[in-house]
């Protein structure tokens, strides 16, 4: 078994490793970013001059933290103008200035926070399809669908301020994946949750994800995620994609140092070896 | 002592009895500043939610003038809107001065500014990361301001509660620009000091108790809703 593999297994089974690269290798791009620049004053923090999405795969973003990760996330989002490039979803060119809300409207995005409103599960889960006018009777069936596919029906009529932290993240991963975006942008939304719990929700949100052959982005700074999840990993060092490519390739050939050290750390903190 | 006594039985007898005059004016203290309220609402919630998420030059001046606003002092207001709706001022073909509705404009510039003030302390206490959260679900300008109201609406009851205390409770501004006129533009607080001039402390006192019971019970009202909508 490959190093992505052995990382991957702790998080997808088997055949969901075997099965998740076929699907997204020979698909068309549905996202392109072409000279993308984002700037915090004069200072550059994501300098990306090309990166193609291919329907259906999940990418995976990982990067040590400042790297420019969740940059790439919101500017994916749509949420943060770039000062230079253009992002182009499916067939359409982004007009920053006009019919952005439309285009908006067919990526869904969540954050490490699960950021819910102050109303029910349901409640939430139904936001975004009644900002879009969806119909009350369609509404409520695809939320109840929804909250089915990630185990949260039980807790519909609960108000988001009585939730833990893993049923927060699985409402906030409803109320966006109900939407049926085009494109998903995950920002580490696992991060914030123990151990245990981030293995439950990833073991169900990734077959969802395949099944629904939902185009998703992925940042994270967990390597077992990044690696055992993507169909292609992108490490992101300093604003820029150093290396993009399958995970075995990266863990293989690793393009620098700078990304071997990343991606195969040597470090260890070991326990003294006192004897027993 | 005995005064005191006695005003206020007098006071609780004109209750009692449904005097109409205190009828009259209770229910124009209540149109005038409660219109007067709603309106700072509908202007001053979608304009202090602008001003706490937008980043322009000058915004720290904007809101430094806001919040000096709300400490305006309404003898002030009600000469800049008296100018205003004088007969040679600039509105003065309006013919509005010494009019219920003079005395609305006159306190909706005082409880603007409170209300607005507010507004942005309520939404700059959100979770930051909010406003683009309900942004990526596809919210427009106006729904992502609305569902940013509500998520503030506890400490927004507030400024509700704040500005309308605020202005039923003024007396400079209404009687600069009501004129304290009988049947017209007589409200709670000018009835009050137009009754304590005359001597007479009974009338003075049972207009003061029913002021103090509206604005009771308004508040009661505002509070019970608030706290019905508190989160767990």
């Amino acid at each position: 078994m490959s190093e992505a593999r052995a990382l991957g297994s702790t998080i997808v089974g088997g055949s969901e490793l075997l099965a998740r690269s076929n699907a997204a290798s020979l698909a068309e791009p549905l996202v392109e970013v072409r000279g993308l620049l984002v700037r915090r004053g004069k200072h550059i923090v994501l300098d990306v001059p090309h990166l193609m999405i291919r329907a259906g795969e999940i990418l995976t973003v990982i990067g040590p933290n400042g790297a420019g990760k969740s940059t790439l996330a919101s500017a994916l989002a749509l949420l943060e103008r770039p000062a230079a490039g253009e992002i182009v979803l499916g067939d359409t060119t982004i007009e920053w200035k006009r019919g952005l809300l439309a285009m908006r409207r067919r990526v869904a995005m969540v954050f490490q926070e699960p950021l819910l409103l102050d109303m029910t599960v349901a409640d939430n889960v139904a936001t975004g399809l009644r900002l879009r006018g969806v119909p009350r009777l369609e509404r409520e069936s695809r939320v109840a669908e929804w909250l089915g596919r990630l185990g949260i029906a039980h807790l519909a009529s609960r108000s988001s301020r009585a939730l833990s932290g893993g049923e927060a993240q699985r409402t906030s991963l409803a109320r966006a994946l109900v939407l049926e975006p085009d494109l998903l942008v995950l920002d580490e939304p696992f991060s914030a949750l123990d151990p245990p719990t981030r293995e439950a929700l990833a073991v169900d949100l990734v077959p969802l994800l395949r099944e629904r052959r939902t185009t998703t982005v992925l940042v994270t700074h967990d390597r077992d995620e990044a690696f055992g999840i993507g169909d292609r990993v992108a490490i992101i060092l300093d604003g820029r994609i150093a290396q993009l490519d399958t995970p075995e390739a990266v863990l293989a050939r690793p393009a620098t140092d700078a990304i071997a050290r990343f991606v195969r750390p040597r470090l260890r903190y070991c326990a003294p070896d006192v004897g027993t | 002592m005995d005064l005191i006594l006695d005003g206020l039985i007098r006071a609780l007898t004109l209750l009692a009895r449904g005097d109409p005059e205190l009828l009259r004016v209770s229910w124009l203290s209540l149109q005038v500043s409660g219109t007067a309220t709603l309106l700072c609402l509908l202007v001053g919630m979608p304009l202090g939610t602008i001003l706490a998420l937008a980043r322009f030059p000058g915004r720290s001046i904007v809101l430094a003038l806001v919040n000096t606003g709300m400490g305006l002092p309404p003898v002030v207001v009600g000469l800049v809107v008296s100018i205003m709706l004088w007969r040679t001022g600039p509105l003065g073909q309006l013919r509005l001065l010494y009019t219920p509705t003079a005395m609305v404009i006159a306190q909706f510039a005082l409880a603007l500014p409170i209300v607005v003030g507010l507004t942005v302390a309520a939404i700059q206490q959100l979770h930051p990361k909010l406003r683009l959260q309900i942004v990526a679900l596809g919210a427009s300008r106006v729904q992502l301001i609305w569902l940013l109201l509500r998520e503030a609406r506890l400490p927004l009851f507030a400024a509700t509660m704040a500005g309308f205390g605020a202005v039923i409770s003024e007396v400079g501004a209404s009687i600069m620009v009501g004129g304290n006129i009988t049947g017209q533009t007589r409200v709670l607080t000018t009835a009050t000091i137009l009754e304590v001039s005359k001597g007479e402390f009974a009338s003075a006192m049972a207009f003061s108790l029913v002021l103090l019971a509206l604005v009771y019970g308004v508040n009661a009202g505002l509070t019970w809703m608030q706290q019905r909508n508190r989160p767990l």
